[in-house]
């Protein structure tokens, strides 16, 4: 529901790094999406595609990469992918594991045809 | 083509004015507890019988939010403390920036509790940090008890769930051990209070978690 919103906050980033280099174009943004971020990509997608049409950000392509929630075990220090909600450490079994990614809504990178 | 790192989040804006706030609430010892819930869960009650609960003179004030009219403020008003309603006009979320602007004429100084009453929704209030110290969930048992798995990103970012319309219990198929279960799943550190606004019960252990936080705020005025 809040992807629009999202979608512009994408786009102004977008015309501030654009001033930074007249004479080119922004044609690609790359955007991290974290499992915990709350967010729908294909909602995102939707909403950046409406916010760019017909506009001078043309030809704009949003690139979006899915971050998976990892864990880290407070015991053994070991880094695991969790699934099914299970925060056990499938090492050795501890509870107490922590979240370590999974929470992103960045901004990765910008592609400029200078 | 040239390929720039720019790692900056999508959210910067909010985050800094998010910041701000924090940094605010922090220097006039303001603790900000910020409630979510889907609609209907029981925010509003919650608040009234809070309100109702504190001493005149308590330094308290509420900003509640909804897409649209007064109503909730008008019902919290009733009790004597400063109430502000922000009508977001179709936003389904509040951001810091709706925040500062409310707090606008507020004197920070004289509080030391301010609660927000999100917009009912589960989803995107999450993404939008308020400056809050801690965010708190509610989840009723007219509800399912996987809401915490179909909504996990507010359970694990939330420092305590209370579980509302827990006087309900014998007239609704709801499992309450079930849905702590899937909350603690989320979130494993997770605190989880059982509460009714109707008949009171669990208010107290409430509004000792409530109290617990205002004294250890660093800063607080006492």
């Amino acid at each position: 529901m809040h992807e629009l919103g999202i979608a512009s906050a994408i786009l102004d980033c977008v015309d501030e790094e654009a001033a930074r280099h007249p004479g080119g174009h922004i044609s690609k943004v790359g955007v991290k999406i974290g499992e915990l971020a709350g967010v729908d990509g294909d909602a995102l997608q939707f909403g950046f595609e409406v916010l760019v049409k017909d506009t001078d950000r043309e030809p704009l392509m949003l690139e979006l990469e899915f971050v998976p929630r990892i864990q880290r075990c407070s015991s053994c220090e070991y880094e695991f992918r969790m699934s099914e909600f299970d925060p056990r450490c499938p090492l050795c079994g501890d509870f107490s594991t922590k979240c370590i990614s999974g929470e992103e809504l960045d901004i990765a990178y910008m592609e400029v045809d200078e | 083509m040239n390929r720039i790192a720019v790692e900056k989040k999508v959210l910067n804006e909010n985050q800094i004015l998010a910041e701000q706030l924090r940094d605010r609430y922090r220097a006039n010892g303001v603790l900000c507890v910020n409630l979510i819930s889907a609609p209907g869960s029981g925010k509003t009650a919650l608040l009234e019988r809070t309100l109702e609960r504190m001493h005149p003179g308590e330094r308290v004030a509420v900003l509640t939010g909804d897409l649209q009219t007064e109503n909730d403020a008008q019902r919290l008003a009733k009790f004597g403390f400063p109430v502000k309603q922000i009508t977001t006009g179709g936003t389904c979320h509040l951001d810091a920036k709706m925040i500062q602007r409310h707090l606008e004429g507020w004197k920070l100084e004289a509080l030391d509790l301010l609660i927000v009453e999100n917009v009912g929704n589960l989803v995107c209030p999450s993404s939008y940090d308020l400056g809050e110290d801690a965010k708190i969930v509610l989840l009723s048992t007219t509800e399912g008890e996987d809401k915490p798995l179909k909504y996990p990103s507010i359970f694990f970012k939330s420092e305590l769930m209370l579980l509302t319309k827990i006087d309900l219990l014998p007239y609704v198929p709801f499992k309450a051990e079930l849905a702590r279960e899937n909350a603690r799943r989320v979130h494993p550190a997770m605190e989880i209070i059982d509460v009714s606004s109707t008949t009171g019960e669990g208010l107290d252990r409430w509004m000792e978690w409530l109290n617990a936080r205002r004294v250890g705020k660093p800063g607080t005025k006492g």
